[in-house]
Order: structure tokens, then sequence, then C-alpha cells
């Protein structure tokens, strides 16, 4: 009975608290890196003035946040209002369960461990959807409409760019994706090079779903001012942002994990050290791809609502269902996969 | 074909990639930035800042209440009392204030003055606890000009080859 | 003692309490937005009473399509109507004897129905998943796309018909461009400056003449 009460409960709880408090953490250094790299690209400092390098700064923003008041508008829907950004928070985090971080490291190594993203991700809008109707503000509600249309239609680009990885993969478990990877040829043997159109549409259809610059129409501070939670204030408003930014880290890891082989070297085999497969690979390219969300909000102005529409519906889409079927074809003459 | 070409361009994002580069450009180039409280900007001999009233090597104070920089200033700033001083029948100024947050920092008081006596300094860093004390009085601006005229004395001096 | 099954068993009856709750609360709770989010919570509850009978591709695939995307849209139009609760409410007394009536029919008509079947009751084969090793969703592939693949087939043409009508319906034929202005992003990104401007050069107007007093004309550049 004990063992399997260890088994069964205190071990699983041990796992999620190793994946979650350092999820917290990289959110927390992630906002940090934020603020430096878009300083530097805009040939400023960042911030640099709370602890070595400014290092603390993040921690200082949460206390700020947590000790600040959470006020509710007035002929707000309370109930709704607070249960708005634990709807959005727990998808974000939930979804952490099926990442595999190496060979062995993985908390749920389920079949449908792709399918499950898909639902996590999906579920994330309830939290926007809410807190844009419960604020009672027309802004908020204005930007929740927005961003969900937003979210479902970019959804669609996103889960078929998936069907091409899993036609070539033959999986839906995200470990045999990986698996399915190796080879020998190192980084040419991922799936980033015979799914190239869609792992560009992937990498773009998450900065969407994560209402990331360009596509941040959701809080487009120019028009609507902060869109959904624009009435939210202190931890209220803190949870949100946790959300965004561990959604973020989420698709950065999801697209190493689904084009660019995971923990796989990018080296053959052959090379020796280099070639070796470790969790470190998989840490440095997730780390370039949330770079790279920095780097677009640094480049690219904001889309137009319409704008984002007609690129979702008329160009992402039909690309991936093209694509799907040279996936499809790929692999029915074993040009790709295995 | 040429529709064709316009279509490969945009569909390699050609164009994002630029944009991209430009801004990885920019995160490798050196800051500028000033660390403000820690570092300062060199400042011009001629900077217009806080005023200070001076007074002679001696101890005598310079204003003679001539009011021309209270007429001078174009944004009514300061108000003079004159009166004959008790002691040697000179003519004194009773009441010397200017409203700093009237104050637009021409310098016409400065240029006005033919005895040099109301002076702008370099000094811009300062602040109010409250409204009230926006109004800075005869007594203070000698003050200022006494705890700074060396600094005061000296920007004169490298601005006098000028005048 | 808190054996597997009789864990699987409690949260069998847990899930199965929070649908039927849910479900209830979808027709009684006044506040629309209420009921739908009560809807979504029936639906994640069903998914989750498929996930224990190990059946996870439905159950997720419940969660997609369902939670993820049509519930959505419910909330985007439950949240733009604007009710009055009162006048909804009116009719409530004098059609409740008929509603109770149609409701004891059903209810009577489902028993007879779970009755007849339970004479024929017979026992649940072995989860054929299991059975093949293979997991749910690749058995489930497999049967979809071999055994049953002309039912799949003539589901989707079904589908597709739909959408292509539904576009259909409500594609407005833009035949007046000039009543209807609309944007064409692709050809305003095309236009370069020299299509759209002449830049001319011209002399300095001199000084030579003299202004002579009429009214200016107007120039166009």
């Amino acid at each position: 009975m004990d063992e399997a009460l260890f088994n069964q409960l205190v071990w699983p709880v041990a796992c999620i608290f190793a994946i979650v408090l350092p999820l917290v953490l990289a959110v927390a250094m992630f906002v940090y890196w934020e603020r430096k790299i878009i300083g530097w690209m805009h040939v400023r400092m960042g911030p640099n003035k709370v602890g070595p390098l400014g290092l603390f700064q993040a921690f200082a923003d949460v206390l700020k946040l947590l000790c600040k008041e959470v006020i509710l508008p007035t002929h707000a829907n309370r109930v709704l209002y607070y249960l708005a950004p634990m709807l959005a928070l727990i998808p974000a985090l939930a979804a952490w369960a099926v990442i595999p971080f190496s060979d062995q490291l993985v908390l749920a190594n389920v079949n449908a461990g792709l399918l499950y993203l898909l639902a996590m991700t999906s579920l994330g809008v309830y939290g926007i959807i809410l807190a844009g109707w419960a604020s009672n503000s027309r802004y908020a509600l204005l930007g929740a409409m927005r961003s969900a249309a937003q979210v479902i239609s970019y959804e669609l680009a996103m889960g078929l760019c998936l069907v091409c990885v899993l036609v070539l993969a033959g999986s839906l478990n995200l470990s045999a994706i990986v698996h399915a990877q190796a080879g020998s040829r190192g980084m040419l043997d991922w799936f980033w090079l015979p799914l190239l159109p869609a792992f560009f549409i992937y990498f773009i259809s998450g900065v969407a779903e994560t209402n990331r610059a360009p596509f941040d129409v959701a809080e487009g501070e120019s028009e609507i001012v902060a869109g959904f939670h624009v009435e939210y204030s202190g931890s209220a408003f803190a949870l949100f942002f946790l959300a965004e930014y561990a959604n973020m880290i989420l698709v950065s890891f999801l697209a190493a994990i689904l084009f660019w082989g995971g923990w796989l070297s990018p080296f053959p085999v052959s090379w020796g050290g280099l070639g070796h497969s470790s969790f470190w690979w998989l840490f440095i390219k997730a780390f370039f791809f949330a770079f790279c969300f920095l780097w677009f909000r640094a480049t690219f102005p904001r889309y137009r609502y319409d704008q984002i529409m007609r690129l979702g519906w008329k160009v992402f889409i039909p690309i991936t269902l093209v694509w799907v079927l040279v996936a499809g074809c790929l692999k029915y003459y074993g040009l790709a996969g295995n | 074909m040429k529709t064709l070409v316009r279509y490969f361009k945009s569909l390699l994002l050609i164009e994002l990639f630029r944009g991209l580069g430009l801004t990885l450009r920019y995160l490798l180039r050196p800051k500028y930035t000033m660390h403000y409280p820690m570092e300062h900007i060199p400042k011009s001999n001629r900077f217009r800042g806080l005023h200070a009233l001076r007074r002679y090597p001696n101890g005598e104070e310079r204003c003679i209440a001539c009011k021309l920089c209270e007429a001078v200033c174009p944004a009514l700033a300061i108000t003079i009392d004159s009166a004959a001083r008790e002691c040697d029948g000179q003519r004194r100024t009773t009441r010397y204030d200017i409203d700093l947050f009237k104050c637009i920092f021409c310098g016409f008081c400065e240029e006005s003055c033919p005895v040099d006596s109301i002076v702008e300094t370099g000094i811009h860093e300062y602040h109010f606890d409250s409204r009230d004390e926006s109004v800075v009085t005869k007594s203070q601006l000698l003050a200022i000009g006494d705890r700074f005229e060396a600094d005061i004395a000296a920007a004169r001096a490298q601005d006098a080859v000028f005048r | 003692m808190i054996t597997a099954q009789l864990f699987q068993l409690l949260c069998f009856y847990f899930f199965a309490t929070v649908t039927v709750g849910a479900a209830l609360s979808v027709i009684t709770l006044r506040n629309t937005v209420h009921a739908v989010l009560a809807l979504i919570l029936a639906f994640f509850s069903t998914a989750c009473i498929w996930m224990l009978a190990e059946a996870e591709f439905l159950a997720i695939a419940l969660i997609v399509v369902y939670v993820g995307a049509v519930m959505v849209l419910f909330l985007f139009v439950v949240m733009m109507l604007d009710l009055d609760q009162e006048k909804l409410r009116e009719g409530f007394v004098k059609f409740l004897p008929v509603g109770i009536l149609v409701a004891v029919v059903m209810l009577l008509e489902m028993l007879a129905l779970i009755g007849v079947r339970t004479m024929r009751s017979y026992v649940m084969g072995a989860n054929p998943a299991a059975a093949n090793g293979h997991s749910n969703s690749a058995w489930l592939g497999k049967a979809l796309y071999t055994h049953y693949l002309l039912p799949v087939e003539i589901a989707a043409l079904i589908l597709t018909v739909g959408m292509v009508v539904a576009v259909m319906l409500t594609l407005r034929q833009r035949q007046h461009r000039v009543a209807n202005k609309r944007q064409v992003i692709a050809e305003q990104v095309n236009v370069r400056a020299r299509d759209r401007v002449r830049l001319v050069k011209m002399d300095a107007a001199g000084p030579t003449e003299p202004p002579v007093s009429r009214a200016p004309e107007k120039e166009t550049r």
C-alpha cells in the first residue's frame, strides 16, 4: 500500500513540481530576457539596476504585482472574473505533462500526446473569452472577441501542420516523433527540411495562438488599451502574464520537438561527443525559438485584424492542406520519415 | 513573370528576413544609454537652470532693484518690491520672488541685469515637496548664490570671451 | 484499502455525478453564459469518463472539437444575446403541465428501451485495441480507414458539401466595385511609387514678373 501510494501519488506530484517550479522560474527569466533583448534591439540597456545585471527585476515585478489589490469592476461577474485567470493558466501548465525532455525524462509518455497538446492549447481560449466578458468592459469584450476568433482560426493551420508531422512520424506520441527524426545525417534528418513550409506556418501560428506580436491585437494597446485583461490588476493579472509566457515557452519547446529533432544532436553521430543527444540540445533549440518570439516583437509592426484573418484562412490553411498531401507522398515514396 | 517573382518574394518571406536582420544588427551595436544618476552628460557653461542672486566679493548684494528683470520677464515670473535701506539709504529690494512654475528659463533676466546679480546656474536637479514651495524668495536665492558662487563665477569667466 | 479498481469506480461515479449535475444546470440556470459553461463542464466530464474507459482518442477529440471550437462559438453568440429574463419565464406555469407530460412520456419510452435491451444484454468483448496490441488511437485510425473507409468518405463528402453551401449562401457577389469598396491587399502591396506619382521638375519662380492683381489660379501638380 505504502509503495503503491508513493508510486501513484507522491512521485507524480514531485515530478509535477519538478516541472512547474523551473517553468515559473523560466517565465520570470524570460520576461527579464525579453526586456533585455528588446532594449538591445532599440539600442537601449534594458533593466540593469535591480540585482546584478538587473537579474532580480522580474522577481521585483512579481512581488509588486502580488502586493497589489485585485479590483473587481462594478457589475462584473464575480465568479467568472476570478475564474478566468485560472482557466487561462491551468491548460498552459497542464500541457507540459507530455513534453519529453529526453529519452527517459518525460512525465506522461502518453500515446495521444499530440492530441492532448491540441486539446490543451484550445482550452486556453476560455480564460481569455471569460475574462473579456466577465470584466463588464467594452475594451475587454472587444479584445476577447478578437483573440478568440484569432486563436480558433490559427488552431486549424496549426493542427494541419501537426498532421504533416504525424504523417511522417506515424505516431501521436511525442517521444516516438523525436525518435522518428533520428538518423545518421544529424539535422538533415529532422522534419523541418521536408516540412519547411509547415514548420514556418507552425511557428507563425504559434505566435498567433499565444497572442504575441505581431499578432497581439487581443491587447492592442493603441486601440483597445490592453484588451481582455484591461480590468485585471495585481495577482490576477500576474496569472494571465504567467499563462502567456508559459505558452510561449511551450510553443518553443514544441517547435524544437516536432521539427528540430527534440533532444537529438544536430551533428551526425559519427562526430563523437558533439553527436551525442542530450536534453541540453532541446534546451538550446527551445531557447532559440523563444528568442525568435522576442525578435519578432522587436521587428514587426502589429497586423491589422482583418489581415490576420486573411493570412490565417486564405494563406496558411491552403498551404498546409497542400503540404499534408506532399507529406503523404514523401512518406509513401519513402523520401522522408521512416 | 513579374507576378511570379512577386509571389516567390512574398512566400519566401524575404522582406521579413531583412527586417529581422536589421534588428539583429542593432542588437549587437554598442549602447549609448547614460546611467543617469551615476553618469552625467557634459553641461554647457551657458546652461540655464535654477536662479541665484549674487553678491560682490565684499559681501554686499549686487541687486540694486532696477526691476529690469521684472520688466523683461516674458512669463511674469519675477516680483520685486523695493525700498531705501535703513542703514545707508541705498535702494535695495525688500522682496525678490521668482515663481519657478511660471519661469520658462529663457535667461532674459540674466541678460538684462546691469550688475550681474540675477543669474541662472547650472543646477537642474531640484524638487519641491508642495506647490507653494515653487516660489523662491530673496533669501533663498541669495543662499543659492552664496553656495555656488565659485561655479557661477567660473561659468561667467568662461563665457566672458564671447560677450 | 483503496485498490485501483475501487479508485476507478469512485472516479467514474464522481465524473458521472458532475456530468449529470452540469447537464441539469444547463437547463435550470438563469444566466445563459453560465448555462453554456455548465454545458462545457458536462462535455469535459463526459470526456473524463471516456478516458476512464480507455477511449483516449474519442475523449480528446471531444475536447478539441466540442469544447475547444464549437462551444467557443456558442459562447460568442450567447455573450452577444440581450435576453429579457422576465419575459422568458412568463409562460412557465402555463406550459408546465404539458412539459411535465412530455417529459414523463419520454422517460417512460427511454426506460422501456433500456428494459428491452437489457433482456438481450451481452457481455462486452475485450478492448479490441488492447487485444491487438495497438494504442487506442492507432487502432481506431486503422479501423476507420480500412474497414469503415466508405462511411468515413461519405461523411467527409457530406461535410464538404455543407461547407461549400454555407460559403455560397453567405458569399455576396460584388459586382459594383464602386458601391462596395473592397480592399485587395495584393494590389495595394504591389503598388510602386512611380505608378501613382509623377515628379515634375519646375524652375523656381523669379521676381521678374510683378504679381498681377487677379484671383490666383488653382494649380494642379
